[in-house]
């Protein structure tokens, strides 16, 4: 197995994710102008709309490489699996604690059942559950197999279980796009998109080697009795 | 197709020789169904209007125990590996166990209607109707289930995967049930249980769709 990249430029995103970020989120917070009626409470908007563009962003990524992996049967796209999967849960939780805490001051309640908010919380259960059955398969190539299969499930699930919720019941505004919002609030939303998408592009990238050097200690595992030139490779069964 | 066939009747043959379990199943699911109108309390009415809601949580509370039993069997003595060394593609296996699943779920579910209709007076006369949602949904129910029991079977913590992976998966699944079935229970002056009832047969023709192309993936690899 190749030696993990040693690049610096996943680095070098995280920082300049964390720069915009502070950027946006400091011109949103103190530059940009209220909002005529939900006042300062609304600029929780300059992180959550961003957060719930990058969720979405990450978890389809997750798909693509669940796809790739089982076409391909290469274990760079299993490390991005799981890199972008653990992002992917991580930022739709952000977002659901997020919309709590805006909606607690503008609907009067910490949740809803509105279709984007519980299609997000089931999404933080169903991918977080793949997560679970990650780290309950000891077989890398089982584990790799089983995650992409069950990702490619879940993120086909996500559109029913949006429709029906939204059949069920509905209460969220519109999504919010740079159409519905009014100019002044254009620039701190882009900054603070890219700089999560920044952010989490650098993670993942970092995570994946990670996890590309759990795999080349498990696959490979020391086998003393054993010839050099045979270990490893019953583990590594049909995958390359 | 004959391959499925013998393997739907093997399935079944598994099932109907361990029938005690089918029933202890059956008695998991009245006994949840009795739990459920201790969180509300004895108020006859609001228990009647959130019968078909107990109905759909204790079916699927009883499906994780069915369908990780179904595969639990192929785990003895390695049943599986021999199984796939017969000249019979993995999609006629999982078929034919995700068939015999949702016969047993089903069976199930309308066993379950009886007990529904005599603690919460939950009855209807559409018995059709209702035979036809809870055959829809749980068809939404055993396609999933039983490509995940395959996966959880195999490995260490099963009663916790299983559940954990399924449950936000059939989510519309459960949603749409309960409102189908509980148009059928308090009237449907609105004419919606079409609507839901197409809701169940798009998520089980997409998951039953599904299963069949990544099944081999599960167990072969």
């Amino acid at each position: 197995m190749k030696e993990p990249s040693q690049s610096r430029a996943p680095q070098a995103a995280v920082a300049l994710g964390v720069g915009l970020l502070l950027a946006g989120s400091y011109w949103g917070l103190a530059k940009a102008p209220g909002e005529i009626f939900m006042g300062d409470v609304q600029r929780i908007m300059y992180v959550h709309v961003p957060t719930a563009w990058n969720a979405m962003l990450a978890l389809t990524f997750a798909f693509v490489c669940a796809l790739s992996f089982l076409f391909t049967n290469a274990w760079k796209w299993d490390n991005r699996l799981e890199a972008a999967m653990e992002i992917g849960v991580v930022l739709s939780l952000l977002l659901c604690m997020q919309g709590a805490i805006w909606a607690k001051p503008t609907w009067g309640v910490w949740w809803d059942w509105d279709p984007r908010l519980t299609t997000t919380a089931v999404m933080v259960f169903a991918f977080g559950g793949i997560l679970a059955l990650r780290a309950f398969v000891d077989d890398p190539v089982k584990r790799a197999v089983w995650s992409a299969v069950a990702c490619i499930v879940a993120f086909a699930d996500v559109p029913i279980v949006y429709f029906s919720v939204k059949w069920w019941n509905s209460l969220h505004q519109a999504q919010s796009t740079p159409q519905t919002v009014s100019k002044a609030f254009h620039w701190p939303l882009r900054i603070n998109a890219f700089g999560i998408l920044f952010l989490w592009t650098g993670l993942v990238a970092l995570r994946a080697r990670v996890a590309a050097l759990r795999l080349r200690n498990e696959v490979a595992p020391p086998l003393p009795e054993r010839a050099p030139d045979t270990a490893g490779a019953p583990a590594l069964g049909g995958a390359r | 197709m004959r391959s499925l066939l013998v393997a739907l009747r093997k399935d079944l043959l598994l099932q109907w020789r361990s029938r005690t379990q089918i029933v202890a199943i059956f008695a998991f699911g009245a006994a949840a169904l009795l739990l459920f109108s201790f969180a509300i309390g004895p108020d006859s009415l609001a228990l009647r209007q959130h019968a078909a809601g107990f109905l759909w949580l204790g079916l699927l509370l009883a499906s994780t125990l069915s369908l990780a039993e179904s595969f639990e069997r192929e785990m003895e003595e390695q049943a599986l590996e021999g199984l796939l060394l017969l000249p019979a593609s993995a999609r006629a296996l999982y078929y034919g166990k995700a068939i015999a699943n949702w016969a047993q779920l089903a069976l199930l579910g309308a066993a379950l209607v009886p007990v529904t209709v005599v603690l919460y007076d939950a009855g209807t006369l559409r018995l059709v109707s209702l035979l036809g949602v809870i055959l829809l949904g749980t068809a939404g129910l055993s396609a999933p289930g039983t490509l995940y029991a395959a996966m959880t079977a195999q490995i260490r913590g099963r009663q916790t995967l299983l559940p954990l992976l399924l449950f936000p998966l059939v989510v519309p699944v459960l949603l749409a049930a309960v409102k189908a079935t509980s148009l059928l229970i308090l009237g449907d002056p609105m004419g919606q249980l079409r609507p839901w009832a197409t809701l169940l047969a798009a998520f089980a023709v997409i998951h039953w769709a599904l299963g069949g192309l990544l099944f081999s993936r599960v167990v072969e690899d």
